[in-house]
């Protein structure tokens, strides 16, 4: 999923700075689920705005932000709210708050930051495991992604600021090629590291992207 | 004709390596006074690049004044900051200008230094750096298409012979070394024990080892180090013997030089790390010659 965390309100209100008048829309998947832009935060923002001498015309969680005509079909749906306001804010995602400006001419506020494609360890608590680079080695390195869970996305093995088995970046986390390492001693595959892995192809991550499965 | 260094250590000589960082500023002169303190003590110089991922000149240009003094350099190139097109471009630089001796590097994190909102690269890393100066010297890029000309570089690269846990970091000495890594300039020293292990698990790999020696003036700054510098691990006991010593600064470079001495019996060479007290160079180099 698409972890997301909401701006402070001091931010979404500087950027509602020219317009009274709001209609929030939240996403029913990824926001929901990290508490960015669930139905919960969405009538919590409603009522922060409304305390902060913003109007609000009408709020809206749509099931999945993402999909670009179903959002804009939604937004249809509540045509008169939406067209009052000033302001469209968005609590999901960047993917959503780019499908709400694309269904039509009103102007956007991101309402929050999205972070990483997470995995979800425990209600409330996100890991970021993979970092969607298109070219995927993961077969090579005992399941774990180096590009992601080293803080360096080293391919070849640990920096010289390894520490204990921890990583130099963030002393509080083991150091990814000693977890790599340890899972293919385990495996009696540790030759594998002595290959060397060549140059990541980042053709495969040139923006903006698009793909079009073929019938 | 071959580096000086790559000379030296052909012949089984011991070599000695000190360091500068090169100006935070246009302005040379400390920089230039600092390598010519040193330079008549060592047989080369390496030259820092943005090191601990604070921003100073280029060493592609401080490596070249070297040279234009008669020092020989050893240009030090991390991955932190540049791409592979930058990297190898700093490269062609570095050919055409004399540089010799690179030390590639993978470079500290972009976080513990004075940039921390910037970008850090890494679209290499050390062991595909070193490939790329293997291809330019056979006349090629990265992507083997031919270039005007053969550099003739002598490459080496860090190791760190007291990580935890050794084994982990084994087979990428393996790949930097059947990726052309001719010396190991290491990480502090402090237990040659560990040094002699090391030494042990690299010599079949054909590379020769240069163990780095910290210089450490007090107690506080070995915390210090500890605490914001990579890599480097100050052990408890060194840390109490600064503490203890009546003169912490002179227990430093006693300390320094034990440690020179012990590593001078074990391995290809050392590397003085003075850190900023150049002026104890001679001292050290005198007892290790």
């Amino acid at each position: 999923m698409i972890v997301s965390t909401q701006k402070p309100l001091e931010e979404i209100v500087a950027a509602l700075e020219g317009g009274s008048r709001v209609f929030i829309i939240g996403c029913a998947k990824c926001a929901t689920v990290c508490k960015a832009g669930g139905e919960e935060e969405v009538f919590r923002m409603q009522d922060a705005l409304t305390a902060a001498g913003k109007e609000v015309t009408g709020t809206i969680v749509i099931d999945e932000t993402c999909h670009m005509l179903r959002t804009a079909r939604d937004l249809r749906s509540r045509r008169e709210q939406v067209e009052e306001a000033d302001f469209l804010l968005v609590l999901s995602c960047g993917a959503g708050v780019q499908s709400v400006a694309e269904a039509g001419e009103k102007k956007v506020v991101a309402g929050t930051d999205s972070r990483f494609l997470g995995n979800i360890r425990r209600f409330g608590r996100f890991e970021q495991r993979c970092s969607l680079c298109g070219d995927c080695r993961l077969s090579d390195s005992g399941g774990v992604c180096p590009v992601t869970v080293c803080a360096k996305g080293l391919s070849n093995g640990p920096c010289g600021g390894m520490e204990e088995g921890n990583c130099e970046v963030d002393r509080n986390s083991r150091c990814a090629w000693v977890t790599i390492y340890e899972r293919l001693e385990r495996q009696g595959r540790v030759e594998r590291l002595e290959v060397i892995t060549p140059a990541r192809d980042f053709a495969h991550k040139r923006h903006p992207n698009s793909l079009t499965l073929e019938k | 004709m071959p580096s000086r260094l790559a000379r030296k250590l052909a012949a089984c000589e011991f070599v000695i390596t000190a360091e500068v960082a090169p100006p935070r500023g246009c302005d040379p002169s400390g920089f230039l006074r600092a390598a010519a303190c040193v330079a008549p003590w060592v047989d080369v110089v390496n030259v820092t690049d943005n090191q601990g991922a604070n921003m100073r000149m280029t060493p592609l240009v401080a490596a070249g004044m070297l040279l234009r003094e008669g020092i020989e350099p050893v240009m030090q190139l991390t991955c932190r900051d540049r791409n592979r097109l930058a990297l190898q471009s700093d490269l062609l630089g570095a050919a055409t200008m004399g540089i010799r001796n690179i030390l590639a590097l993978t470079g500290d994190g972009i976080g513990c230094g004075d940039h921390r909102q910037g970008r850090a690269v890494f679209d290499l890393d050390s062991v595909l750096l070193l490939q790329a100066i293997g291809a330019m010297n056979q006349g090629m890029d990265m992507n083997g298409a031919p270039l005007a000309g053969a550099s003739d570089f002598f490459a080496g690269t860090a190791a760190a012979p007291e990580a935890e846990p050794f084994a982990a970091t084994r087979p990428k000495l393996v790949k930097k070394a059947a990726a052309g890594a001719r010396f190991f300039q290491t990480q502090a020293v402090f237990d040659p024990r560990r040094l002699a292990a090391f030494c042990d698990t690299v010599r079949p790999l054909g590379v020769q080892v240069i163990a780095g020696i910290l210089v450490m003036k007090s107690a506080k700054m070995a915390e210090f180090i500890n605490r914001n510098i990579p890599g480097l691990k100050v052990p408890h006991e060194v840390i109490e013997r600064l503490k203890g010593a009546a003169d912490p600064s002179a227990e430093g470079v006693r300390i320094a030089v034990e440690t020179a001495l012990q590593c001078s019996a074990i391995c290809n060479g050392i590397h003085i790390m003075a850190m900023g007290r150049d002026e104890v160079v001679p001292q050290i180099v005198a007892a290790v010659r």
